[in-house]
């Protein structure tokens, strides 16, 4: 599981490169660049998110098999 | 592979909305957007709560039908969360239009007839959250609430898709005079994100749906045993 979210987040990043050597925009937002800060810690709260939502989904599943 | 057949729609929502989260803030933006400027990708946020709210909403009056022809606590659970989670993307797509709205239209409440059907519909599906939470017979509540359901979902419908697309003037894009985001969209980029867009977001809210309609019974199954004793 923890490979796969690397590797996912590897090619997030590789991603990102390419479109920003394609991206010329003059926009007021990615002028200075960082903007991909701001996209990469909201990548990596949403990937924490989610790997909280299957933790809870997992807890389910045990209790149900309980029940 | 078992983990895949089982949660494949999950897995599918998490790399959606993350496609949308990275690419919704990086891609290139048609020039002829006015005073939205960056603003327009809001349109891979906000927009994708409406939609998934019809969605949610229309799979909860399903489930509502479906428990009126063949009674089954499930069923009902399952038009029950449904519904709350619908309501909830509804309040998000709310909120952030309110936002959006104040930063664009210079106030956040304008009296555009999208936002004036949204609050009549929203107060009317408040209706099945007080029959939800004042009846204590769980066979009653279900059969009201799903009966309530299968009349205000097509109500609900018509006051935010029907009524503001047949009035005078709008400012919503597609509804009264205006045009669709689609006329003038000179490039196809946002479109690539759109689209993955509500599905993620739409799968993202039906796994939370699902996670609380299993929470709902378990609980159900548990107070019956209590019963028993």
């Amino acid at each position: 599981m923890k490979k796969h979210i690397f590797s996912l987040m590897a090619l997030l990043v590789w991603g990102m490169q390419a479109f920003a050597q394609t991206a010329n925009s003059g926009s007021m937002l990615r002028a200075s660049g960082k903007i991909y800060v701001v996209v990469g810690i909201i990548a990596i709260i949403f990937i924490l998110i989610v790997l909280y939502l299957f933790r809870l989904d997992k807890k389910l599943s045990r209790l149900e098999k309980q029940a | 592979m078992k983990f895949l057949q089982k949660a494949w729609y999950k897995a599918l929502a998490a790399l959606l909305v993350l496609y949308t989260l990275v690419y919704g803030l990086l891609i290139e933006l048609p020039a002829d957007v006015g005073i939205l400027d960056e603003t327009i990708r809001n349109l891979f946020y906000h927009v994708p709560m409406w939609f998934g709210m019809m969605l949610i909403l229309l799979a909860a009056w399903v489930n509502s039908i479906m428990y009126l022809s063949k009674p089954n606590p499930k069923r009902d659970a399952y038009a029950t969360e449904l519904t709350n989670v619908g309501l909830l993307m509804g309040f998000c797509g709310l909120f952030t239009g309110m936002f959006w709205a104040y930063n664009t239209w210079g106030t956040a409440w304008t009296n555009d007839p999208k936002l004036n059907g949204v609050a009549a519909g929203m107060a009317i599906y408040g209706g099945y959250w007080m029959i939800q939470k004042s009846v204590n017979d769980d066979a009653k509540r279900a059969r009201l609430g799903a009966v309530y359901n299968v009349f205000v979902f097509p109500i609900f419908l018509a006051l935010i898709v029907v009524m503001p697309k047949l009035a005078q003037s709008s400012i919503h894009p597609g509804s009264g005079d205006t045009v669709n985001f689609k006329t003038y969209n000179s490039s196809q980029n946002m479109e690539m994100v759109f689209y993955p867009a509500v599905v993620g977001w739409t799968l993202l809210f039906v796994w939370i749906a699902e996670l609380r309609t299993r929470y709902r019974l378990i609980k159900l199954h548990k107070d019956n045993e209590k019963a028993h004793f």
